[in-house]
């Protein structure tokens, strides 16, 4: 009999059911008995020299138990970096109360313990920091100045220059035949979970065993910190993940309420319960994006790319966090994307400002040098009065060139593309366009005086981030299949993926098998999940385990219970591409750019559920369009955040975004994994920003036009006063 | 995102609520829809020491025609609008506008009145009493009086209400059937508040305006009738020129505001454009 497929399949998600009955469990519907209530008071300023704090009203009000600002936690040491650990970074990490000074509106200054939330927040009210304020730097492409200028003289705002390069650029400036120039930026998002962060601490003194639960995304590596922070073996810290109300790099990387609402539940011996609110999240989450590119290009005659020269500004806000210098490191990795770039420097200035600090938030350092490379092959378009699909055509890397090895290096890993066949995908999403037609049709409509416009953009993702991963699968007597990870969830549907890679295998029905994950009790290893890389590294530890089992089971009478374990490891990342094309349409009237069309060409390699594969897409795209268009972590020149509600944080809804459409094809399978498989998660989003801006150009029939994002009516309007 | 401590009564008649605003003072503050209300109480930008809810106040909650004119009662909720509320052009604006009127859910609690007593100068409800010169009631122990549109707003999130008056009605006049109605609202996205919005009201008579009424809302700081649009119309034949003349002239006398999501040039070119289309769309 030959055996069932289940990779391909578009199986349900076996996680849906609970999360449609209401029966899924987030951190804010945990609560545990004598439980109390954290409330963090945050710096009111952008930036100012911490004298003291007044808590003595605060510690009087009847349910409160206690109230901590630096001295009562100087013991915990600062916040470490988990990705990017290059040298020179420890000055710059976070305490989790502020010490000597503030560095950003929201900074936690102290923190309430009290018997019920409202009193915890009343409390916190009463908590008064005595700040001496600062002149606040709010811009990243301002001279550096002094991180904290009193207690580390000296100590630069530039925390880094990240650089990265290969080839000989002084020849390729003097081949070329002209020099395109140009200065963009992307403005500052972040990831927005419906679900805001949460944690629910226990310490149980008979066993020793401290447990937080409401962790996300990287809970074994949270959990040696936990640990190390606060003086425990690391068998004594348990992190638990419940269901998690979406991620997006932002939610479960380790911040100080973490830490505090552990160190809390250990010292009072009580379990602390502590759900961030939104203007928390909008304020204290890390952000990310905020970066500006200049780039100096040498183009032969054709509008070939002989060299490429960037000057990139990374604004990583007040402190550097758990993703040290991974945006920067990433966009300067990832700038010439699909393009062959013979030669090429950027240098990224990573430097910090008085803003919420920032990290990574789906495509990191990706949408923006997507934004930056793709505004570059427009204006070289431009500049030779050739079409931008040519110049493009003549840029990209050829099927023959693959692996295509990128001469630099990022997250520890040499960037070498491992499969490809770029201007295949090109082809197939021309075909689907209907492109010559599409262009046509547009042209007549602005004959006809509307402003519609078309626009693409290129680019290549990474995933499957090593180094290893382990999984753990059992079958009992019953038949009954546990497969135990050491991946998270953040929504994306891994116990479907990991169930159907399994199933697949052992060929026994998706129903009977369960998938653990997001437990550092049931397993002592676990990457997490991040960087699109659990369905590659925890899928193919999976294979290996099934497939170990199904060797043990071979010689076993039926219902025998039996387990086996199965790694893998990767040395490299493997790398998707994509394509973004978008069709707008402006109105002069109002400023607003109306989306018409979008669509997302991605090879995925391989897909294990096409319909999971397709929701990543489809999603990722609409906070691309969020990003392009509506999302903007505005300050003002005071350095206070004017964006921490829903109500100016804008994402975009069903009523902004057209029905996304997904070209999702599998011509070049990973070779770097035995399922062939590479990422999803980044591929909805990358290249959005790109698109959208080329599309407005093209409406407003002005080149270059767009410089940065999101493009607000408030900016079209400058632009179309400045243009007519 | 918790409120300060407050004290909450439900009062079962207009009289009760009426000795409780009284006796509450500067303290007390009336919950109708709680959907503007509460949000701010969460932010903690308002924190009354007593909340009296009307809602179970059932004498507040009416709507009917009497003569020429409507009379909203105070519990009636935005969603009452989804279908006209009487026959003719007021019905027809009223239906039209509350469709930009914040979501379907927020449109089931939130009250007509309350967005008026709230005075948010981007309210497309506020916009309308001002452009069709509604009448608001407002009841205290000491008595009745009936507040003009144009003397009601005072700025934004400020009324003419004395802390212990209470809005029982909105009365708003049954345009007949020589007037044609328009609006036109631009928001960032769907359902949020008005960056800016016109409303406008056409007496016409063979194709000459007669009678011309022009609001502008979520420019200044609270609604305005625009006198120089509504002169650029009177007598005129509605042609293009007479239109775009009178969306020059709202965008040539508004003093827009500033904030996160627009500057004052791009306000007052939203100005020219609504009122533009707003007058379209009635001329039509
Ligand atoms: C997400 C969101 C989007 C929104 N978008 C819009 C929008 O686009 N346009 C818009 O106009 N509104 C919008 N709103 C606000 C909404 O329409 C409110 O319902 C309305 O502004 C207030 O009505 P309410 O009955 O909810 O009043 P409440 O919130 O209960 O009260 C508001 C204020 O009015 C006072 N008040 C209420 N009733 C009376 C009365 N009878 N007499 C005297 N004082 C009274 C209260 O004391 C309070 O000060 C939005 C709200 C939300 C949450």
């Amino acid at each position: 009999m030959a055996d069932r497929r289940y990779i391909g399949v578009s199986h349900k998600r076996l996680e849906d059911r609970a999360l449609l009955t209401g029966a899924g469990r987030f951190a804010a519907d945990l609560s545990a008995p004598a439980q109390l209530h954290m409330r963090v008071v945050r710096s009111p300023v952008a930036f100012g020299r911490l004298r003291g704090i007044d808590a003595a009203a605060a510690r009087r009000l009847p349910g409160v138990v206690v109230v901590w600002a630096f001295a009562d936690v100087a013991h915990i040491p600062p916040i470490q970096i988990r990705l990017t650990k290059i040298g020179g970074l420890e000055p710059y990490q976070q305490t989790v109360l502020a010490r000597d000074y503030v560095r950003y509106v929201g900074d936690p200054v102290a923190v309430v313990f009290a018997e019920d939330p409202y009193v915890a927040e009343d409390a916190a009210e009463l908590v008064v920091p005595d700040i001496e304020e600062l002149a606040p730097c709010i811009c990243a492409t301002d001279p550096p100045g002094e991180f904290m200028p009193a207690t580390l003289p000296g100590v630069s705002t530039e925390v880094a220059v990240v650089r990265k390069s290969y080839g000989d650029l002084a020849a390729a400036f003097a081949a070329a035949h002209r020099v395109v120039e140009l200065e963009v930026a992307v403005g500052r998002h972040t990831g927005v979970p419906l679900e805001t962060r949460g944690a629910l601490a226990e310490f149980d003194p008979a066993s020793g065993v401290l447990t937080m639960r409401g962790a996300a995304k990287v809970p074994h590596y949270n959990r040696g910190q936990v640990a190390r922070m606060l003086d425990m073996p690391d068998e004594m810290v348990h992190l638990i993940e419940g269901h998690v109300g979406g991620g997006f790099g932002v939610r479960g990387e380790l911040y100080p309420e973490d830490v505090l609402v552990c160190h809390a539940a250990l010292r009072l011996k009580r379990p602390v319960k502590w759900v961030e609110d939104r203007q928390e999240h909008l304020m204290a989450t890390n952000h990310s994006r905020d970066q500006c590119y200049r780039l100096r290009a040498a183009i032969d005659a054709r509008g070939f790319v002989l060299g490429l020269e960037a000057e990139i500004f990374s604004d990583q806000g007040g402190y550097v966090r758990t993703h040290g210098v991974t945006v920067p490191d990433l966009a300067a990795a990832m700038l010439p994307g699909p393009y062959v770039v013979p030669a090429y420097r950027a240098n990224v200035h990573v430097r910090l400002t008085n803003k919420t600090p920032a990290g990574t938030y789906r495509a990191p350092g990706r949408y923006e040098s997507t934004f930056a490379r793709e505004r570059l092959l427009d204006a070289i378009a431009h500049a030779l009065g050739r079409d931008p699909i040519e110049v493009r055509r003549t840029n990209l890397v050829p099927r023959e060139r693959m692996p295509f090895d990128r001469g630099i290096d990022t997250l520890g890993t040499r960037v070498v593309y491992d499969s490809g066949d770029y201007a295949l995908l090109l082809d197939k999403l021309l075909a689907h366009l209907d492109y010559e037609r599409l262009k046509a049709a547009l042209a007549a409509r602005r004959a006809a005086g509307e402003r519609v416009g078309l626009g693409l953009g290129y680019f290549v993702e990474k995933s499957g981030l090593g180094p290893a991963d382990k999984a753990v699968v059992s079958i009992d007597a019953a038949g009954t299949v546990e497969v135990v990870t050491g991946a998270a969830s953040i929504g994306q549907g891994i116990e479907t993926a990991m169930a159907q890679i399994c199933a697949e295998v052992l060929q026994v029905p998706l129903e009977r098998i369960r998938v653990v994950h997001g437990r550092t009790d049931r397993i002592d290893y676990g990457m997490g999940a991040f960087a699109s890389r659990v369905t590659v590294m925890t899928g193919c530890a999976v294979q290996a385990a099934a497939e170990a089992l199904r060797e043990k089971l071979r010689a076993a009478p039926s219902g025998t219970p039996a387990a086996a374990e199965g790694w893998f490891r990767a040395d490299h990342m493997t790398y998707p591409y994509g394509i973004h094309a978008a069709v707008v349409r402006l109105d002069p009237g109002t400023c607003a750019v109306h989306v018409e069309r979008f669509v997302v060409a991605y090879d995925i390699g391989r897909a294990v559920n096409p319909m999971l594969v397709e929701g990543q897409i489809v999603g990722g795209a609409v906070q691309g369009i969020g990003g392009a268009l509506f999302e903007e972590l505005v300050y003002d020149e005071n350095g206070q955040p004017l964006a921490t509600t829903f109500a100016d944080y804008l994402m975009p809804t069903l009523a902004e975004v057209p029905p996304i459409e997904a070209l999702v094809t599998e011509d070049a399978p990973a070779t770097q994994n035995p399922l062939g498989v590479k990422g999803a998660g980044e591929a909805g989003i990358n290249g959005a920003g790109a698109a959208i801006a080329a599309a407005v150009d093209d409406a407003l029939g002005r080149p270059g036009a767009v410089t940065r994002l999101p493009i607000t009516p408030v900016r079209l309007h400058r632009l179309l006063a400045a243009g007519g | 995102m918790k409120p300060a401590p407050f004290r909450y009564d439900a009062p079962a008649t207009l009289d009760e609520t009426l000795s409780l605003l009284a006796e509450a003072g500067e303290h007390g503050k009336l919950i109708a829809g709680g959907q503007s209300l509460v949000p701010m109480m969460n932010f903690r930008l308002a924190r009354p020491g007593r909340l009296f809810d009307l809602n179970g106040v059932a004498e507040l909650d009416f709507m009917r025609v009497e003569g020429a004119r409507l009379r909203i009662g105070a519990l009636t909720r935005h969603a009452a609008f989804h279908r006209p509320p009487c026959e003719g052009p007021t019905g027809a604006l009223l239906a039209e506008v509350v469709r930009h009127v914040a979501h379907y859910p927020i449109r089931q609690r939130g009250t007509f009145a309350g967005s008026i007593a709230h005075a948010d100068p981007a309210s497309e409800w506020c916009l309308v009493a001002a452009t069709l010169d509604a009448e608001i009631v407002a009841r205290s122990r000491a008595g009745e009086r009936v507040i003009a549109a144009r003397d009601f707003f005072v700025a934004s999130l400020a009324t003419a209400l004395r802390p212990d008056e209470l809005v029982t009605e909105v009365r708003l006049p049954v345009l007949g059937a020589r007037w044609r109605t328009g609006f036109c609202e631009f928001a960032r996205r769907a359902g949020d508040f008005a960056i800016a919005m016109s409303a406008v009201a056409l007496r016409l008579d063979a194709g000459i305006v007669r009678e011309a009424r022009v609001g502008v809302g979520g420019v200044e700081d609270r609604p305005s009738r625009q006198p120089a649009a509504e002169q650029a119309l009177a007598g005129r034949p509605v042609s293009p020129a007479a239109l775009a003349e009178a969306a020059d002239a709202a965008a040539r006398e508004v003093k827009p505001m500033t904030d996160l999501h627009a500057d004052a040039a791009y306000r007052r070119h939203l100005v020219r454009t609504t009122t533009r289309r707003a007058l379209e769309r009635a001329a039509a």
